[in-house]
């Protein structure tokens, strides 16, 4: 099936010159070739250069980036060495690019067909009185629907899914050779990333192209490649099929990076890799990993590990591979805290609505409501004290315009919010009384938009502190680094500025702020969404032993279905705004019961060789909720015809508080279920 | 598209009454009116109220402001206090110089802004846009009377080029102005291409390090063609703002330049009126810059929609 190397790169290195002058490099010394017919994954965490590695492949290196040695080689040419006129025939001819956001990298000023147009008449194997037909035929083979349609359209107006899509379309218009996908499912909804993964591996097998698949995501890469190799600082240090490499790898960094993976069957947390990677130019003469290594010798920091070949095939750059073995890869840690009893309601939303339409200017003035159907609706959601109940839903589910309405942030159109023992709370922030701001913190996902960058840790730590305690002096610095210390940082992060920490440092430092008001509620908006694997695991453990410490509630939002997994005692899952499904955890995960629910799960790609996606809902873009029935009448897989598209389903109850919002009846739910989809979720993790 | 179109020409047009009511306000409040600018110091007792009355001045704020807003809609803007001629044709002439200066600046300037733009854009870093940005930067900082003074003293007097100050009378022609015109169009070139270029500089800059720039990139799209296709019609969006801005502050009066110059525009009419205590001249001109800056922008805004296709049809197809 594989045929001759068709990308070979040879000993590249590649930096940019740092501050202090010095060559820093982010590639080093990377050997990889790729044949004809094959799929490669590169796996990395943020920094490890695994899109530099991809870019370099078509010749390509971002502004300030420089050769330091080595070839990036194409069907034996020097890419880095070419003229561009010959350079541009073979960018997009020979070897294209599917980017990671389409969303950005279609030009907005020029409709969809006018872009695929562009790509066939630069490297046209099709006269132009073709093109059209050519047109349709590659939004046919990317299975968008109405293609005369999507053609006349600009980017802007289509979904994510189907600008990745038109992105895939339109790398495919030059007939390529070899294939590269820079993360291109990265921030897709999981059922939208399913589809296109399908897609994708499709492609793959019947096009007999090289492909090249660049991904932090194990899950996605499990799906489509068959070699896969793992990148650390710079270098590759793990090359192997990818059964090999997703089940038992023979490089720790590997090991450490599996089991940092949250599961879907697996209800404890997962193990956290402490440590990062070393900057660039950092990394000592000895291993790049030997900080963060559990099996590293003295050894290991003098001398720097060669790539060497494994006997059962494959390179690893690790001395002791032999006895990586003993580092678990699945052996999840400890179970989150849960318990069955939790103490009083401490929150209860009832039949919540919230509606982001605005009044205009002429309603205000003739006095008339607002009108369209509400973004949330008819949520009933109990939380009791101590308790973490888990929000999830693809994007447009309204479990963050949830999360702001309990913070104060908007306020509901109808239903409230009763708070404690104090009843109702009012609906903003302005309203409230101190004492309820300081028992609701809020905790965003990206640390670098919710930590100010010109304010030192210490100043950050303060505010709350000031506000809620009027500490000052002594008395402040003490807990401040009290709880600098309870989120694993120590005293010296205090005058140290956002920029000057890592990812997961700054969301610490976000956790910590939260924790300096002595909550009673912290609500958690995809706050490791922007982490990396391993220091996400780092962080679930925190906020797990945080809970344990103060006994605090939490609501947490994700899209990670897994994530949501290991933290959660509840989970409540919401579509368009209105709840599908609520209920323990573990009941909603192994025995999902509304169809949503069911297509959700069976489309979380999990990072198993074996495991394969079921796709059931169409993943069809909905701009709003239907303005009755229920919400997810258009892409139920079980849908009921009439009574769905007519009545608000019907609370069932399943029993030990897990209610279905369906019209199906529930013992028909529970038993008649598409029982392959539940098979693989559940299946390849029971132990 | 229609319906943005009257909403935001019916939102302009409130707008023009809003700040006409407080121009009339505001000239209401100062202390003199029409009659004491006319009378002079005779302005007392019988003559003062024979004056006013002759002139409508003893009725009420509102009557005299709903005709003279009223008058204004049909082009009669009242009686200069200073000559007691139509203060319409006064006006009209000095509009139409300041008119002919604006043009003459924005024809020369508006192309130079934006090639030398896109060119230091493209050129990021390297020695022809570091040059040209320090020019610039120095074109928009030296006031411009400074440069005003400069270019007459070498121009005008050293070399005798062209002459440095416009002798031709408002009602003059516009030939007349001619070569009278050519420094104080360069000054303002120079100011106004400063501003434009500086943004659309940075404007390209970022377009050029955008990712579908990267992505036609590496699609093989010769560069040529990715900066005129790809990169150009969306790095230029946002000059038309500024060019908006840049009309409106010329059409405004650019009243130091027409002063050094002595150029009879409207901007030196205005300082004009306001030391003869003209207040109705003064009224008027205010309303008419009022008009043109409401005016430019609405046109700017209509503009940038219809070449932004993520504004044109996000209005238009989404429910």
């Amino acid at each position: 099936m594989t045929g001759d190397v068709l990308i070979d790169v040879q000993n590249l290195s590649i930096g940019f010159t740092g501050r202090s002058g010095k060559l820093l490099p982010v590639l080093r010394n990377i050997d990889l070739g790729v044949r004809r017919g094959e799929s490669v994954g590169i796996v990395g965490e943020s920094g490890s250069g695994k899109s530099t590695l991809a870019l370099a492949m078509m010749g390509y290196l971002k502004h300030g980036l420089r050769v330091i040695s080595g070839q990036s080689l194409f069907g034996g040419r020097d890419l880095l060495a070419m003229p561009s006129r010959d350079l541009q025939r073979i960018r997009g001819g020979k070897i294209a690019l599917i980017p990671q956001n389409s969303g950005q990298s279609l030009s907005p000023n020029l409709r969809v067909g006018a872009q695929l147009t562009e790509s066939l008449a630069l490297h046209g194997k099709v006269t132009s009185s073709g093109i059209p037909q050519r047109v349709t035929e590659l939004l046919q083979q990317v299975r968008l629907p109405d293609p005369a349609a999507i053609a006349i359209r600009y980017p802007h107006e289509l979904s994510g899914g189907q600008q990745q899509r038109v992105a895939i379309a339109m790398a495919l218009a030059g007939d390529p050779e070899a294939l590269l996908l820079d993360e291109p499912t990265t921030g897709l909804d999981v059922t939208t990333q399913a589809h296109i993964l399908e897609l994708l591996s499709d492609i793959a097998v019947r096009l007999n192209k090289a492909m090249v698949y660049v991904s932090h995501d194990l899950g996605a890469i499990a799906r489509v490649c068959s070699r896969v190799v793992v990148m650390y600082a710079g270098e590759i240090v793990l090359d192997g099929d990818a059964t090999t490499v997703l089940t038992n790898p023979d490089h720790p960094y590997a090991r450490g990076l599996l089991a940092s993976i949250p599961r879907l069957g697996n209800p404890n947390l997962p193990m956290a890799l402490e440590g990062r990677p070393p900057p660039p130019g950092d990394a000592g003469p000895g291993c790049s990993f030997v900080d963060r290594c559990a099996i590293a010798e003295a050894s290991c920091r003098s001398e720097r590990p060669g790539l060497q070949p494994l006997l059962a095939g494959g390179r690893v750059r690790c001395r002791l591979h032999e006895r990586a073995g003993s580092i678990p890869t699945k052996r999840a840690g400890k179970p989150a805290s849960a318990g069955g009893s939790f103490g009083e309601p401490l929150v209860r939303l009832s039949n919540l609505a919230i509606s982001y339409a605005r009044q205009s200017l002429v309603d205000q003035l003739l006095g008339r409501k607002p009108q369209g159907v509400p973004t949330v609706d008819r949520v009933d959601i109990e939380i009791r004290q101590g308790e973490v109940i888990g929000l999830v839903g693809e994007s447009g589910s309204g479990k963050s315009t949830i999360l702001k309405a309990v913070a104060g942030l908007v306020g509901p159109a109808n239903g409230e919010i009763a708070y404690d023992k104090s009843g109702a709370l009012p609906a903003t922030v302005e309203q409230r009384r101190p004492e309820q701001l300081r028992e609701i913190q809020l905790i965003f996902q990206n640390p670098d938009e919710s930590l100010n960058p010109r304010h030192t840790i210490e100043q950050i730590l303060a505010q709350p502190l000031q506000l809620y305690f009027g500490l000052s002096g002594d008395a402040l610095r003490e807990r401040s680094i009290a709880i600098l210390e309870r989120v694993r940082l120590g005293a010296h992060y205090l005058d140290r500025l956002p920029s000057q920490l890592s990812g997961g440092e700054k969301q610490r430092v976000a956790i910590a702020r939260a924790f300096a008001a002595k909550p009673k509620l912290v609500l958690c908006d995809e706050v490791t969404s922007a982490l990396d694997v391993s220091v996400q695991a780092a962080v679930l453990d925190l906020l797990d032993q945080l809970r344990r410490d103060s006994g605090t509630t939490y609501v947490f939002v994700s899209h990670d279905l897994a994530v949501v997994r290991a933290l959660s005692d509840r989970v409540a899952v919401l579509y368009q705004g209105r709840l599908c499904e609520i209920g323990p955890a573990a009941a909603v995960y192994s025995r999902p019961c509304h169809p949503y629910t069911e297509a959700l799960l069976g489309a979380v790609l999990e990072p198993d060789p074996g495991a394969r996606p079921v796709l059931m809902a169409e993943d069809i873009m909905e701009l709003s909720p239907p303005a009755k029935g229920c919400p997810f009448q258009r892409r139920c897989h079980r849908k009921v015809e009439a009574i769905c598209e007519s009545m608000t389903p019907p609370q069932q109850d399943a029993g030990a508080g897990h209610i279905i919002h369906c019209h199906i009846p529930i013992g028909e739910l529970t038993s008649v279920q598409t029982m392959s989809a539940l098979d693989n979720v559940v299946r390849p993790h029971v132990q | 598209m229609l319906r943005i179109f009257i909403h935001r020409l019916l939102l302009g047009i409130a707008t023009v009454a809003i700040v006409s009511g407080i121009i009339f306000a505001a000239v209401e409040a100062l202390p003199g009116d029409a009659c004491t600018a006319i009378l002079q110091r005779d302005a007392s007792g019988e003559r003062l109220a024979n004056c006013r009355r002759e002139l409508g001045l003893d009725r009420p704020a509102v009557t005299r402001y709903v005709e003279w807003a009223s008058g204004a809609v049909r082009g009669d803007l009242g009686i200069s206090a200073h000559n007691n001629k139509p203060i319409a044709s006064l006006v009209g002439d000095r509009l139409k110089n300041t008119l002919l200066l604006a043009g003459c600046s924005l024809a020369l300037g508006i192309p130079l802004a934006l090639f030398l733009g896109v060119l230091t854009g493209l050129r990021r870093d390297r020695f022809s846009d570091l040059a040209l940005s320090t020019i610039a930067i120095f074109a928009m900082t030296i006031p411009e009377f400074v440069t005003a003074t400069v270019l007459i003293f070498v121009f005008s007097i050293w070399l005798s080029w062209v002459p440095g100050i416009v002798t031709a009378s408002a009602s003059s022609p516009l030939s007349a102005f001619f070569p009278g015109i050519v420094l104080p169009v360069i000054v303002l070139t120079m100011v106004m291409t400063a501003h434009i270029m500086r943004t659309v500089r940075s404007s390209v800059i970022d377009v050029m390090s955008s990712d579908y720039v990267q992505m036609a990139t590496l699609k093989g799209v010769p560069y040529r063609q990715i900066v005129f296709r790809h990169a150009l019609p969306n790095a230029l969006l946002p000059a038309i703002n500024v060019i908006a801005l840049t009309v409106g502050w010329l059409l405004g009066g650019v009243v130091v330049v027409e002063k050094v110059f002595n150029y009879p525009g409207l901007g030196h009419y205005m300082i004009d009126s306001i030391s003869d205590r003209d207040l109705p001249v003064v009224q008027a001109i205010a309303l008419i810059i009022a008009t043109a800056y409401v005016g430019v922008n609405l046109a700017a805004d209509l503009l940038a929609m219809a070449f932004n296709p993520r504004l044109r049809t996000l209005k238009a197809r989404s429910p």
